[in-house]
């Protein structure tokens, strides 16, 4: 394909650009690693495995390095929510765009939009405050799992929301009156037109809620107690790496610091596992 | 008002008669008022605690006293700049990624997908990872210090992800006709692109923008070690401020006594969020009709 | 928000500024020939000592209009990390100096003492130096053990290399892994919410805080520790058996700046913004 000489400036720009944008995360891992070098030489990849427990603080020989249980924190919290919320995030964007009368669904979309911007902090607060105690008296400590996973749920909702809402809004309309046409239920038309029109979408609004999830750490560190153990139920206090992090990276030093980045760049590793899954999950979808 | 330019849309029968439907109608309202009620708790408790401590003063004084007396005034100005520099920054970096994946690329070819794999990972690193890492490039490696620019420019790194894949979303939901179109009247791409494509491609830009907005202002643990905990006036880009989640946070966590001006920092955010929204609505409607008038 | 335009528009040009400072070395300043100091200080480190910086910071800059003084948070390691980088000319740390920082020198600005909180409605007067270490250490799990009601024991402790943590266990003899709480916390306000919230709960947290909460009507009531009754008084004259120092560090020469904030922060024109942030003023 021959190009005017303009567009071929334009191309090499969006071409920098891109190689830009998507540098950005080889930085992060980069500089993630060189940070955690000196626990991975003195403690060993193996013992954030296979140890008792966590406690790094009392230096690489004495110390204890297990992240496992964290990674089980940091997984059930995020699947929880995901799993909530998703279903919650597209019934919302279809009451917006089908089910609302045209003032209700502008008025209820700016509510979604002001949730989204509600700092993670003020949601924390509110947790710690007004949410724990209500669990607490259901079963004590109050701060655990269930705690996150229903603070998460209300942090990434409007991110399911909206973005499925938008992919609904880009279906052609002439999709959808074709299926009134040809006389199909409201429901129907979601299902069989509206939905699978919109499926790239709202998969994209999943995966970022997924990374929100994964990565959200100030709320999760109010809420959810921070206890290093694996979860036996959702009343458990959990810690995720997340919250490993920002509890420690204050106060740690030497060993301890290091072993932070390690967390890091286990967060880093999940990450990048639960985006391949999603990549191949939606290649499965999309085919089928 | 911001419905997609296309044709209105219709709206779809309403009176379903089978159980499925009817069940489903029920459910997307109950899901609708749940939501509604949960805002009402979460922002009705800021407001209540908040709005007895607000006033003109509260935003034009300085904090006295740790923040616990005075106002928020430098840290207003401060969070401005800092998603000023954060915008100046990742929009058009932003832009143009989502315009080379949805546009210049193939879908399936290697560099797209090394792209989109590493935005996808992008969207999940931690706050708090993002903090150290801008603490580490910008701060320290970059001598810019504890600065605005700093923490704008950590920012603009974390909410890149979402401004790409809604652009893209809204440059890929433009009906492949339009192209063609434009392809048969001779236009270049160049021109394709500013003159119809990106035009219409504007919702999904907007609630990038939106969420994007949405996402520095909120954020606390990447501006920690960034841009900073100065509560003073910012004299320029290079000098260390304090955000309003910063503040919060400190606030309410750190300084005994802190929580009534906590809240009403917080009713100040959230306000100021509404504001936003609402301007970016506007202005992407006036600039979508005048694009699409012109054209 | 005229600023802000102006500003703005400039930031290419900033960028590019930014970029030349990073070439020249930082912030430190010098005293110029008539006596007046100038320059920029920049301090980093401990959240507990944080907020008081920043108000003895802005009467310091009062005093001296040439001189700013950036105060940053993050934590005591962060402090000493920075110092020892020379990114910053004066950490601040929540704790006494270790044998492995002896590089550093450091100058007390206030004492904090750390004290056993538990809910109001939890009727135990006071509990034996075993006792907690019992309670603690997991082998005593129920109220009704040490003379309280019927009801589990929310245990809550904070993360390991917490300047807190350091000192309570300190004081009870005890290993960071002999411990098993029930919940880990971060803050001081962090303890105070999961306390007020719980009336099964036991945390040890700044007695300032502590003090200054329950006299704001927060859910809270302090123990006595060791028979000590946690007041600032007792942190002053020294009877209180868990206190901190709070400091701020230096590595190696010290500019005139420098040098004068630190007489400025340990002296007496700075004892009433201690007091106002609930710490003790430290003996000189």
């Amino acid at each position: 394909m021959s190009q005017p000489r303009g567009d071929a400036s334009l191309i090499w720009a969006v071409r920098g650009l891109a190689v830009a944008s998507g540098g950005i995360v080889l930085l992060i891992v980069a500089f993630l690693a060189l940070e955690a070098i000196p626990a991975l030489r003195e403690v060993g990849l193996r013992r954030f495995f296979t140890d008792a427990s966590w406690h790094p603080a009392d230096g690489a020989d004495r110390g204890a390095f297990n992240l496992v249980p964290m990674v089980a924190g940091t997984l059930t919290v995020a699947t929880g929510a995901v799993l909530i919320a998703t279903p919650l995030g597209i019934a919302s964007a279809l009451f917006c765009r089908f089910y609302a009368p045209g003032a209700l669904g502008r008025a209820y979309r700016r509510l979604v939009e002001l949730l989204a911007g509600i700092p993670s902090v003020v949601y924390g607060f509110w947790g710690l405050v007004v949410l724990t105690p209500l669990i607490r008296q259901w079963q004590p400590p109050g701060q655990s799992l269930l705690a996150g996973i229903l603070i998460l749920t209300v942090m990434i909702l409007p991110t399911v929301a909206l973005l499925s809402e938008s992919s609904l809004r880009s279906i052609p309309a002439a999709y959808l009156r074709g299926a009134t046409a040809l006389g199909l239920s409201r429901w129907a038309t979601i299902r069989g037109v509206a939905l699978p029109a919109a499926r790239s979408g709202i998969f994209t609004a999943v995966i970022l809620a997924t990374g929100r999830a994964v990565g959200e750490t100030m709320a999760v560190l109010m809420v959810m107690g921070n206890i290093v153990q694996v979860p036996g139920s959702v009343f458990d206090p959990v810690r995720t790496l997340t919250a490993n992090i920002a509890l420690e990276m204050g106060y740690a030093m030497e060993v301890h610091r290091s072993a932070l980045f390690v967390t890091g760049l286990m967060l880093m590793a999940i990450v990048v596992v639960l985006v391949a899954a999603n990549a191949r999950l939606g290649r499965e979808g999309r085919r089928a | 008002m911001r419905d997609a330019p296309a044709p209105a849309v219709p709206s779809l029968p309403r009176g379903g008669t089978d159980w499925a439907d009817r069940a489903v109608t029920a459910a997307v309202w109950s899901v609708a008022l749940l939501f509604t009620g949960v805002f009402l708790w979460i922002v009705g408790d800021l407001v209540r605690h908040g709005l007895p401590h607000l006033s003109w003063g509260f935003l034009t004084d300085a904090p006295m006293d740790a923040g616990r007396a005075g106002g928020i005034a430098p840290i207003l100005v401060s969070t401005f700049l800092i998603v000023g520099v954060c915008l100046a920054v990742s929009l058009p970096l932003g832009v143009g990624t989502a315009v080379f994946l949805a546009e210049f690329s193939r879908g399936e070819s290697l560099p797209a997908r090394l792209v989109r794999g590493s935005l996808d990972v992008l969207a999940g690193v931690p706050s708090i990872v993002f903090g150290l890492f801008g603490n580490a490039l910008f701060s320290l490696y970059l001598g810019m210090g504890f600065s605005i620019l700093s923490g704008g420019l950590t920012l603009a790194c974390m909410v890149l992800p979402i401004l790409i894949r809604s652009t893209e979303e809204g440059l890929r939901a433009v009906p492949d006709d339009y192209r063609k179109a434009a392809a048969a009247l001779g236009l270049s791409r160049t021109a394709t692109l500013w003159r119809i494509l990106l035009p219409a491609a504007t919702p999904g830009l907007v609630v990038g923008l939106v969420l994007g907005i949405g996402r520095a202002l909120s954020e606390t643990a990447a501006l920690l070690f960034t841009s900073g905990y100065v509560a003073r006036m910012p004299g320029s880009l290079l000098d260390s401020g304090r955000s309003l989640t910063v503040h919060i946070y400190d606030l309410a966590m750190n300084v005994p006594g802190g929580e009534a001006n906590a809240y009403a920092t917080a009713v100040v955010l959230v306000t100021l969020l509404l504001v936003i929204n609402m301007l970016t609505f506007q202005i992407a409607d006036r600039w979508l009709h005048r694009r699409i008038t012109r054209t | 928000m005229r600023r802000r335009a102006v500003t703005l528009s400039n930031l290419p040009a900033l960028m590019g500024l930014a970029f030349a400072a990073a070439c020249s070395p930082g912030t430190e300043g010098a005293g110029s020939g008539d006596g007046t100091l100038e320059g920029r200080i920049t301090i980093t480190g401990s959240s507990t000592v944080a907020p008081l910086m920043g108000e003895v910071a802005r009467r310091f800059e009062a005093e001296h209009p040439g001189v700013r003084v950036d105060v940053q948070t993050g934590g005591t390691s962060r402090g000493i990390a920075d110092v020892r980088r020379r990114v910053a000319q004066i950490g601040m740390i929540s704790r006494g100096l270790r044998p492995e920082e002896e590089d550093l020198d450091a100058v007390a600005v206030a004492l904090d003492g750390i004290t056993l909180i538990v809910h109001r409605d939890n009727h135990v007067a006071t509990l034996s130096h075993d006792q907690v270490v019992d309670i603690f250490t997991g082998r005593v799990r129920r109220w009704d053990t040490v003379g309280g009601r019927e009801a589990e024991i929310t245990v809550v402790s904070k993360a390991d290399g917490r300047a807190t943590l350091e000192l309570f266990l300190d004081h009870f003899g005890l290993r960071r892994d002999e411990i098993h709480p029930s919940l880990v916390i971060g803050d001081n306000q962090h303890g105070i919410r999961s306390v007020a919230g719980d009336p099964a709960a036991i945390a040890y947290v700044s007695i300032g805080t502590a003090a200054f909460e329950s006299s704001q009507g927060r859910a809270i009531r302090m123990l006595p520790l060791d028979g000590v009754e946690p007041t600032l008084a007792a942190v002053q004259s020294g009877e209180f058996p868990a206190s901190r120092p709070l400091n701020l560090v230096t590595f190696g020469d010290r500019s005139p700046p420098v040098q004068a904030f630190l007489s400025f922060a340990a002296s007496e024109r700075v004892q009433d913004l201690v007091e106002a942030q609930y710490f003790v003023p430290a003996p000189r």
